[in-house]
């Protein structure tokens, strides 16, 4: 075993890398949950978005537009989940089911002509001086954009649920559609707006894994990390700056435990992959006394009746 | 102007055509996806479902029927009672991995002597591993109110580790070259889970599943404790007026479900696959959440539904080996199957209503 091999600053960098497409899933579905809704398919969206944003970047060369291919491709995906729970006003668990077993199953057929491909390579961004500074540039300021666009887009989702009228609606549909609906608000739209978002963010989430983490394609690659994101909402008790920090703990976690495998701990490969899970497990556990912050309509369908 | 107005009762009617219109459903838009795929949709279908019945080599994919369709039945029952009362263990893959594994482990910790009792003695392991791994979320849920379908579908991702693990060390074949993967319990007697009647796929797992229906619908037609399911997954506050212990019913269902899946796995491994390895397990785990909804829940329901989906698996194969159909492609379409049910049971609760209503909605 040879701990010194890993370096900590490259690690924590790492790190950071590694929670993006948790954060990016995670912050999808709690605008999703606060909304009132509970999508179950953020693993099949994510694995779409893998392989949607695959597909285009090797195609366009750009990974650009992959991303931004990805992001539709999650959110063309919501819309089934959208319509089996808002029109045919379908159980949110169930048709959340369906979207992962449909989603892993459609990224197969989507993917398989792409297996062992590489794609084009993301570039850092550019951020001049900033990257040269000892110790914090390699941590904080040597990352590619989509990095960057995942703690703006928690920043804009805290800045829009707490100071803004959209916000405000957007939370009391979660927490009583049916006093929103007397109120004259569109439920079902503001649900599907959310659930839109959600898909993006989780196809987001899916695509920086295709192309950035591993980078190549593979059937089942996110292998699990859409239901971790679901279980880090309940962690951060669906407040976004907590998203951040559990974000961050999953990926120093996933990260680390890829450290220690390539130094050799005496800890077999298995039982090392096993971790993440395991510590979600508990972090579940820990948390789940306190339910008191779900949004009051979580998971319930909305019919007006009369 | 459409809309849906809630039906004071579902409909009966509705209930069980709906399983049978999304079904045709899937077909006809299973075959445009067949047809964009560049195959002759009608020629498809015909072979995903004509074929392994009554095609030339039928002979040869009808045992396989029981084959597929027994570990689909087993787990879906299990699943069946949970979903009913409203408790989502969607983790029946970790269970039937565990299931496989601890019995199989029984099995081999005898190798080679030959005794009548080993193979019950797999039996129960089996039953015991899947069941206690089914209790973790059950008593994480009772004791902490963990969310189980979160702490279940973690638990897939440990039992797929283990796998892994087991396959490569402490269950590796001492005689297998290297080669990951367990010994080959086909060729240990006293292990194997063999064919009842030759050539009809009937085994043991099969006897398990039928004994599985007769027990379930029993329970959930006439005795008080599937009376305690239904109504807790109707209205919970009533059942917990009405003296239900929601505690132990979120044990017994998980517990039950897991005890079936982990059955599912033992007389898999101890059969048809034979040999713990990395790949074991082909998610049925999951496809039985399928086929538990489009049995609406009821055992009778899932026998049929587990039998179709058995043979999408088997015409998914022919239609993979004789005209190229990817094997994702089923996937998907099974994945569909479950789209139309959801989306067609609004039909079920709600009427659809023409014309505009009387209030604005």
């Amino acid at each position: 075993m040879d701990l010194s091999a890993i370096n900590p600053i490259l690690l924590i960098a790492a790190m950071i890398a590694a929670a993006t497409p948790i954060l990016l899933a995670a912050i999808g579905e709690l605008v999703v949950e606060r909304a009132g809704v509970l999508n179950l398919g953020v693993e099949g969206m994510m694995i779409t978005g893998a392989v949607c944003g695959f597909i285009i970047a090797v195609n366009t060369g750009s990974p650009t537009v992959g991303f931004i291919a990805a992001a539709i491709g999650g959110a063309v995906l919501s819309l089934l989940f959208a319509f089996l729970t808002q029109v045919a006003l379908a159980n949110q668990v169930a048709s959340g089911l369906a979207l992962t077993l449909f989603g892993l199953g459609l990224s197969a057929l989507m993917g398989q002509s792409y297996v062992g491909i590489k794609p084009p390579r993301t570039e850092a961004t550019p951020l001049g001086p900033l990257a040269d500074i000892p110790v914090i540039g390699p941590i904080f300021f040597g990352h590619d954009l989509v990095v960057y666009i995942g703690l703006v887009i928690v920043a804009g989702t805290w800045a829009t649920l707490k100071f803004s009228r959209a916000g405000l609606i957007l939370r009391a549909v979660g927490e009583n559609h049916d006093a929103a609906h007397a109120l004259g608000y569109k439920v079902k739209r503001i649900r599907t707006a959310a659930i839109m978002f959600g898909g993006a963010c989780a196809g987001l989430g899916g695509a920086y894994i295709s192309l950035i983490r591993v980078p190549q394609w593979t059937e089942g690659m996110t292998a699990g990390v859409g239901w971790i994101a679901l279980a880090l909402v309940v962690f951060a008790s669906w407040k976004p700056w907590r998203v951040l920090l559990g974000a961050y703990l999953f990926g120093g976690i996933t990260q680390l435990q890829l450290n220690l495998q390539g130094a050799g701990v005496a800890i077999p490969v298995e039982y090392l992959a096993m971790s993440p899970y395991i510590v979600t497990i508990i972090v579940l556990v820990i948390l789940s006394s306190d339910k008191s912050r779900a949004p009051g309509s979580l998971g319930r369908t909305f019919h007006v009746s009369g | 102007m459409i809309r849906l107005e809630k039906r004071p009762q579902p409909s009966k009617a509705m209930s069980w055509a709906t399983p049978l219109l999304a079904v045709v459903a899937t077909m006809i838009f299973g075959g445009v996806l067949f047809a964009a795929l560049g195959k002759d949709p009608i020629q498809s279908i015909l072979t995903i479902f004509w074929e392994p019945l009554f095609g030339e080599f039928s002979f040869f994919y009808r045992p396989q029927l029981l084959i597929k369709g027994a570990p689909l039945v087993l787990i879906a029952i299990g699943l069946a009672l949970g979903f009913k009362a409203g408790i989502w263990n969607i983790g029946a893959e970790g269970q039937y991995i565990v299931g496989a594994i601890c019995g199989a482990a029984a099995g081999l910790a005898f190798y080679p002597i030959e005794s009548v009792l080993i193979f019950p003695l797999m039996v129960l392991s089996g039953a015991l591993g899947g069941c206690l791994w089914a209790l973790i979320p059950g008593f994480l849920k009772v004791k902490f109110g963990t969310n189980e379908i979160l702490v279940s579908l973690m638990l897939v991702y440990v039992a797929e580790q283990l796998l892994a693990s087991m396959s490569l060390g402490l269950l590796k074949n001492p005689e297998g070259f290297g080669f990951p993967g367990s010994r080959n319990l086909q060729q240990y007697p006293s292990a194997h889970n063999a064919e009842l009647i030759a050539g009809t796929g009937m085994h043991w797992g099969v006897v398990a599943a039928l004994i599985a229906v007769i027990f379930a619908y029993i329970m959930l037609t006439r005795h008080k404790l599937g009376f305690a399911i239904r109504v807790t997954g109707e209205a919970p506050r009533a059942a917990k007026f009405g003296g239900v212990n929601p505690a132990r019913l979120i044990l017994f269902c998980l517990g039950a479900s897991g005890l079936l899946a982990g059955l599912a796995g033992m007389f898999e491994v101890a059969g048809p696959a034979g040999q713990i390895s990395i790949d074991f397990n082909v998610g049925y785990g999951f496809t039985a959440i399928i086929v538990a909804f489009l049995g609406r829940l009821n055992p009778l329901g899932i026998v049929a539904a587990g039998l179709l989906m058995a043979l999408t698996y088997i015409g998914g194969d022919i239609a993979q080996s004789q005209l190229g159909l990817p094997a994702a492609a089923i996937q998907v379409f099974q994945g569909m199957l479950l789209f139309f049910l959801l989306a067609l049971d609004v039909l079920t609760n709600y009427r659809v209503r023409f014309g505009t209503g009387e209030v604005a909605t």
